[in-house]
Order: structure tokens, then sequence, then C-alpha cells
């Protein structure tokens, strides 16, 4: 580094230095690293959320990159604190900058205390300057180990121990694990030499925590897999991608294979073979592969396949933005196919939620013989989250079997409209029909028997209701007796919550859209003096639903540029509908 | 076993002098045949059917039957054999079908070689449709949607099964029941992907019950080495789907030995019996 830089630098730190602890909320700290693809930013990211979860706090990292391997402007906001959160702010506390770009995209977001760690090879910015890139240059180690020089800063400056970074670089580094703590540990100790790095807020040990970090996807693999699911196929599509990657990598955890046939097609109908044999299957994907799977949606409402689909919404139509986020897909997920059959679409808002929801949209799949779609998005699908469920509130419960008496009949009718499994080598004969069909199985054009099906496939709808009467299918959270209610549904529930406790609101969040919790619903909006719906779309589909069914929504407020709501943001635009 | 008592209640449908008939019979007599030689248990059987007449099949036979959508019956095929491989699977499927909506997933069938049998009943034209060109129709076919003739050549299922890397390439006619029925043996009780092209004439809109009684001949009957795909290849190019062939050969055009997608999958693992999930030990790596 040159001499008069670092000059420059010693004496901003001694200026702003003091202002800074000023700044800080207490207990919480927001820390953005930021550069191009290929850096490392996730995984930086997640070493940064790892390094805060050991000292006990509560985390949200918001994942933030375009369509594209190298180039391109990558960042990651990684938000800590010791309460609950699930959502992340505009303003940062600490600025991590891997390149030029980053300063200049995110400088923003800093507030008078905020301080700015940079690569001061690459980058001209106010702050903490540190030569990463010479550093990894001179032992002759790839760029992307500037991340943990980055990182070994960062911990320096937040007062993290540096027992706790080198815990979070063996637990993170699959490679190259003694470079990377020499150049973490190298990182640290220009950091804390710093009089700047020796100013910085410090991240006190909160109670509580450890907790498992857990994205959208993950929580999901493990509901999927507590459900029961043995076989996993899936096209690789954003934001889905990594619950494929997931499941394929913990096969033998997870007890569960993982393929990846040709196409979305395929997915779903090797996925549908699988179920018909007796063996519980889920497929994931995004709209537009969805979109291919439609037909055997169908299917699966006439021929009374279990079928979970994961839809991990993202910003379309079409090929849209792949990589960003929007809850778009609502109606999409409740009306497609063609012809009338019933489905369940279940919304987890957050890790806990997509664990337990995924658990329970497998079992309701295999109790009713229905399609169930799992409606997650990007932001759900992608961010990290600190997860507190128990993994045994959840399992497989069994379906309703043939009692191996008399001529088994795949479709029989019965009061529910829930006819007795039986799979093949069982010693049934098993006939499963896309037509039209007689409780065998076998073809029919009769009227009276057309009518008869349909209305037997209708009944478990009813059944489907009665049985989720008695289950949590919407949440309250804030102020129950606020006079504003915000109703929320998937992942926009983290940011809702947090802002309805910062202006005493309540939140509404159905965790099932179809079928819509009417009576619940109507019961938490009867008291309301304002309803305002938040949803990442642009025509407001959920308060559309809401009225469909009579409900009252007076407000609408939406997000449709691909980025979620920050709850800063969010509080600003509730302050001003509210006055 | 009594080939009757492989037959539902449903009432038969197809035309008069469908080749249908033929192929469903072969079907049930190997079926029966298998089964009563120990080799097939018919509780262990499923058949796949798509969309088309060809796919009444699912609705005549008495056995375990998945009557699928048109051009998709490969996909739950793989499904079921992934699921449990202890099942033999049989699809059935017409040329619209699997040459056409759905030729993706029987190239990827065969290049996978999932332990499946494909059994195409190949009238060159939509049937239920009533009567427009396939993808195997000779150009020229006037058929509904084409008036003025097909503008396509026929597509080469063989050669494109050879190319996909198909382990059990047949063809078989359904005016040769006996023959029909030994390469449908074959095809079941061969260890992975297997494809028979039945040619059989549709009575109502492209009868070719003559054109092929006249050319067809066996290759087992003239040396062929099976086990040759050069071989394979040349005597698959003898005819391609046209009408200006002296002979067409019937029979086992290739077969060998691979491994299965599902042992590579499975890789001796069952389905049904993998374990519960251990959550807690995955959720220590999240820490």
């Amino acid at each position: 580094m040159h001499g008069g830089c670092r000059a420059l630098i010693d004496f901003m730190e001694t200026f702003i230095g003091p202002l800074y602890n000023a700044i800080i909320i207490m207990g919480e700290f927001s820390v953005l690293i930021g550069g191009q693809a290929g850096d490392g930013i996730k995984q930086a990211g997640n070493a940064i959320a790892r390094a805060f979860n050991r000292l006990g706090y509560w985390i949200f990292v918001y994942e933030d990159y375009p369509s594209l391997i190298r180039g391109g402007h990558n960042f990651a906001i990684v938000r800590a604190s010791s309460k609950r959160i699930a959502s992340h702010r505009e303003r940062v506390d600490v600025l991590v900058a891997l390149n030029q770009e980053a300063v200049d995209r995110h400088s923003w977001r800093l507030g008078n205390g905020s301080m700015t760690i940079f690569d001061s090879g690459l980058v001209k910015a106010e702050g903490l300057g540190i030569p990463m890139g010479e550093m990894v240059r001179r032992r002759g180690l790839p760029s992307i180990l500037r991340n943990t020089i980055a990182l070994g800063a960062l911990a320096a400056v937040l007062g993290i121990g540096l027992d706790v970074v080198e815990d979070v670089v063996r637990a993170t580094m699959g490679k190259r694990v003694e470079e990377n703590l020499e150049v973490a540990r190298e990182g640290y100790g220009i950091a804390s030499g710093s009089p700047r790095g020796a100013q910085g807020p410090k991240a006190e040990r909160v109670p509580g925590g450890p907790r498992p970090l857990l994205t959208g996807n993950e929580a999901l693999a493990l509901g999927l897999a507590r459900g029961g699911m043995r076989i996993y196929a899936a096209y690789p599509m954003t934001p889905t991608s990594a619950l494929l990657h997931y499941i394929a990598a913990h096969e033998d955890e997870l007890g569960a294979i993982a393929i990846h046939p040709e196409s979305e097609i395929a997915v779903i109908g090797i996925a549908q073979g699988a179920a018909y044999a007796g063996i519980r299957s889920a497929v994931g994907t995004s709209g537009g592969g969805f979109s291919l799977m439609v037909e055997h949606l169908s299917l699966a409402g006439q021929a009374e396949i279990p079928t979970v689909i994961v839809l991990g919404q993202r910003l379309d139509p079409a090929t849209g933005a792949p990589t960003y986020t929007k809850q778009g897909n609502l109606f999409f997920a409740m009306f497609a196919g063609h012809g009338e059959f019933p489905r369940a679409v279940l919304a987890p808002g957050d890790a806990d939620e997509a664990f337990h929801l995924a658990a329970e949209a497998m079992n309701l799949a295999w109790r009713f013989q229905i399609p169930v779609i799992i409606l997650s998005d990007k932001h759900l699908s992608e961010s990290t989250f600190s997860s507190s469920f128990e993994a045994s509130r959840a399992g497989e419960e069994p379906p309703k079997l043939w009692d191996g008496t008399g001529d088994y009949k795949r479709y029989a009718q019965t009061e529910d409209g829930v006819s007795p499994l039986a799979f093949p080598g069982g010693g049934a004969v098993v006939k499963a029909n896309s037509y039209e069909h007689d409780e065998f199985g076998i073809t029919t054009e009769d009227a009276d028997l057309i009518a008869k099906a349909q209305e037997k496939r209708l009944r478990k709808a009813e059944a489907l209701e009665e049985h989720l009467s008695g289950k949590e299918t919407l949440r309250v959270h804030g102020d129950p007796d606020s006079r504003i209610a915000l109703v929320v549904w998937g992942s926009t529930k983290g940011v809702a919550v947090e802002v309805a406790e910062r202006i005493g609101a309540s939140v509404i969040q159905p965790l099932y859209l179809l079928p819509l919790p009417k009576r619940e619903l109507e019961k938490r909006l009867e008291g309301a003096e304002r309803v305002i719906g938040i949803e990442g779309n642009s025509t407001g589909q959920f308060c559309r639903w809401l009225r469909y069914h009579g409900l009252r929504v007076d407000e609408v407020l939406l997000k449709y540029d691909g980025r979620p709501f920050a709850s800063d943001e969010l509080e600003g635009k509730l302050r001003g509908i509210l006055g | 076993m009594n080939t009757s008592d492989l037959k539902t209640y449903a009432k038969n449908t197809w035309c008069p002098g469908c080749g249908n008939f033929a192929i469903e019979l072969a079907a049930r007599q190997a079926f029966a045949e298998l089964a009563e030689e120990g080799r097939l248990k018919v509780e262990n059987l499923v058949i796949l059917s798509g969309i088309g007449c060809h796919a009444k099949m699912s609705d005549y036979l008495r056995v375990n039957s998945f009557y699928s959508l048109h051009g998709r019956v490969v996909a739950p095929a793989t499904g079921v054999k992934l699921a449990n491989p202890e099942l033999t699977v049989v699809g059935f499927a017409g040329d619209g079908d699997a040459y056409g909506e759905g030729l993706d997933h029987l190239i990827f069938a065969a290049k996978r070689n999932v332990g499946i049998a494909m059994i195409i009943h190949n009238n060159r034209v939509y049937g239920l449709t009533t009567g427009q060109f396939t993808p195997t129709s000779p150009r020229g076919f006037p058929g509904k949607s084409t008036p003025k003739g097909s503008p396509e050549d026929p597509m080469n299922p063989i050669e494109l099964m050879l190319a996909s890397g198909a382990t059990f390439v047949a063809r078989a006619f359904s005016g040769d029941l006996q023959h029909l029925k030994r390469v449908i043996r074959g095809a079941i009780s061969h260890r992975g992907f297997s494809m028979v092209d039945v040619l059989q004439p549709c009575v109502t809109f492209l009868n070719t019950w003559e054109f092929y009684s006249k050319r067809v001949y066996d290759l087992q009957g003239e040396g062929h080495d099976a086990g040759n795909r050069e071989e394979a290849m040349e005597r698959a190019r003898e005819w391609g789907y046209g009408g200006g062939a002296e002979r067409i050969p019937i029979g086992i055009f290739y077969e060998v030995e691979k491994p299965t997608f599902e042992e590579l999958v499975l890789r001796g693992r069952k389905p049904r019996e993998l374990p519960m999930p251990d959550i807690g030990r995955v959720l220590n790596e999240h820490v």
C-alpha cells in the first residue's frame, strides 16, 4: 500500500471512528459484501453469516446476482440481530467491496458511521483498505481467496475472535483450508492493527444460538425428505436448482434419490410413475418449467396420482430476469391445468415454514391423492435464515391403503372421495387412467359414470378443507389487536413481521392459499380498520383472490422490480400510506 | 396360464382387421408364456400406454396399467422402473406418440438404457384423430392435414434408436403373429431398454397390409449378426419407411448388454427401503 493512501485512511478512521458506534442499531449488524461473479460472494456471505451465528445472532442473508457466471455484480447482505429477523435492510453498517463497482453501487446504503472495507489494489474508497489482491498474488493463490481476507478483516473490525474466523473457515472451505486460514489471519491482523479497525462496532456474544442456517431450498429439501420423499426429479432452473443440488449431495442423509431427466415434462412424468408404483416423489422447478408440467398436473387430478411440486417463482413472464424474485405465479399455481380437480397450494414464508409445509405437502398429496404445489420464490428459496424447527414434529403419515379383500378398485367410490391405494407388485391389479374411468380404472364415456367420477374427485376437495380446518392454516404476527392489518403470503412474511412490530400493526399470513382459510381470514380481518395487502407482484393477485372470496382489502402495496422489500424500505412506504 | 385370463371386461372398439388385435394377442401370449415359464410374475407386470388407438391396451389387458398422456409413456415407465426395479415394465405407444409428440423421451430412454420395453404400434398414420400424417408416413401421404401430400420424408426409427444407444432394437409385423410374439418376448426379457417398431396396417386410414406382406423378411432367417452395430445400421437403412423398397427386414437388428439406468442410479438401494432421513445430522453442517 502506498504511504499517502495509508495516511489518508488513518485520517479518515480517526475522524469518523467516534461517530460510528452511535449509528449502529444496538444488537444488530448489516454487512454487504459485493464483487463480481466469480469472486465467491455467496461463499463469503455464508462465512460471515456463520461467524455471527456462532456468537448467537439470528441471521438473514439476501443474495443478489445477475444471470451469468463471470463478471457482472454480485452481492450478499448479511444481517445479524439479537432478535429474530427474516429480512434485510437497505442501510448497511459495513460494506465489503471486492471491486470498485461494489462501492459505486452501494455507497448510498452507508450512514455516517458506516465502514467500508475494500481491496486497496482495486478500489478507491474511504475506510479500511487492505491489499487483498497483492496478498493472494504474493502467495500464488487464486483471486477468490480475497473473500477470506475480507472475512478476516471484517471479523477484526467487529471484534469477533480469530478463533471464530478459523472455525468458520474450516467449516466452509472445501479446498485450500490451510491457505484460507493463513490469509484470513493476515487480513485479521492488518485490520486489528489499524486504528480504524480497533474503533469499529463490536459484535458481542448474545444469548442463544448457534442455530442451523438454512436457505429456503435447503429447508424444503429436509421437509420433503421428512415427509417421505424417496425420489426427487428436477431439471435445473433458478431458483430451485439448488434444491436439486442439495438433495443430490445429501442422498444418504436424506434417504432420497435425486435425478435430472431431459425436461420438466419427463421430470413430472417420472415422478408420477414412481408415485403410481408406491414411492413418494417430488419435483421442483420455476414458472417456465411448471408450464411444461401442466399437462401432467391435470393428469395428477384425473388419475389421482400424488404429485408434489415445488414452484420457485422468479421474475417473469417468459425468461424475465431469471435470478430475481417475484410472487407472480399465484394464479398460475392455483388455476393451471385443464379441467376441474382438487389441489392444494401452500406458501411458506421462511425456512421453518418451508420445512414443515414441505413435509405437510407430501402427506396431503398422499392422503388425498392430489397435486400439491409449494409456492416458493427466489427470495425464499435462495435467502438464508436462522432456523429453529423441531424436525421430529414432521413425519410421514400413512395414506389410506387397500385392505386386500375382494377385487381391487383403484377408483373405488368412498364417502370422502379418497380410494384406498394399492401398488403394482402387491397382488392387486392397479389401473391408473388419464381418461375418465370407472371404479376399476377402465375407460368410460358413460354419462352417469362420468358425473359420479367427477363428484368423487370433488368430494376430496371437501375432505381436504375439513382436514385442514384442524391445522394451522394461517398465522398472525405483530399486534393481533391492531387496527392495521398487513396481509402477506410467502416470502413477504419476514419483512412484514418486522415492520409490523415497529409500526404497531398485525400481520395476517395464510400458509394455505388454496384452499383458502376463509373463515379464519374473515375472523382476523373483521376487527381491522385498515387492511393493507403487500405482495411482490404487479397486479395484487392474492388481494384479488381475497376479494373474490368477499374479503376486504383496502390498500395494496406492490413491488415488482425483481427485488424483495427491504425492512426500512417497506417501513417508509407504509408510514407514507398511513400518514 | 390361459391368455384369456389377461383380458378385462372392456369392450373392444378397434376396427375389424386392425393390426392392434395381433399386437394385443401377441403381447398377451408373450406375457402368458413367460409367466408359465416362471420368467415373469404377472402381478409384477406394469404396462403403460399413451393416447391413440394403441393405448386401449391399458383397458383391454387385465394387468397393472398406467394409461398416460399422448407422447409421455416413457417418462412414467421410467419412474415405475426406478421406484421398483423388480417390476417388469412394458410401454405401448403409437408412432405419433413415440416418434412425434414424445420423441425426446424415447431417445433419452435409449441413451439411459432404462429397463423398460417399448412396443411401438407403427401404423404410420394418426388413426384416432381420423387420418393425419405421422413422423413415419411416406412423403406424399395425403392425410387430412396434408391433402396435397405430406411434404416431409419419413424418419427411420430403427436408425434413430441405434444412434441413440438402444441396447435392443427390433421390428416386427402385425401380420406375422408368431414372429411378433417372439420379438416381444425378446424385448421383455432383455435387460435394459428395448424397442420394437411394429408395422401394422390401419385398415381405415392407411392399409399397408399387402405392401408389408409382400416385402417383409426375417433378419434372423438370413444370418444377421445382431451383436454387430454396423451391420444393424446397414440393415436398418435397407428400408427408409418410404414406398419404394423391395424388401423390409423384420426381427432383431441389434441386441447388446450394458448396465441399466436403474442399476447405476440405485446402486443396490431399493427406494422403498431407503432409511428415514437423519435431519439432525444434516443440520450439524449448517451451524
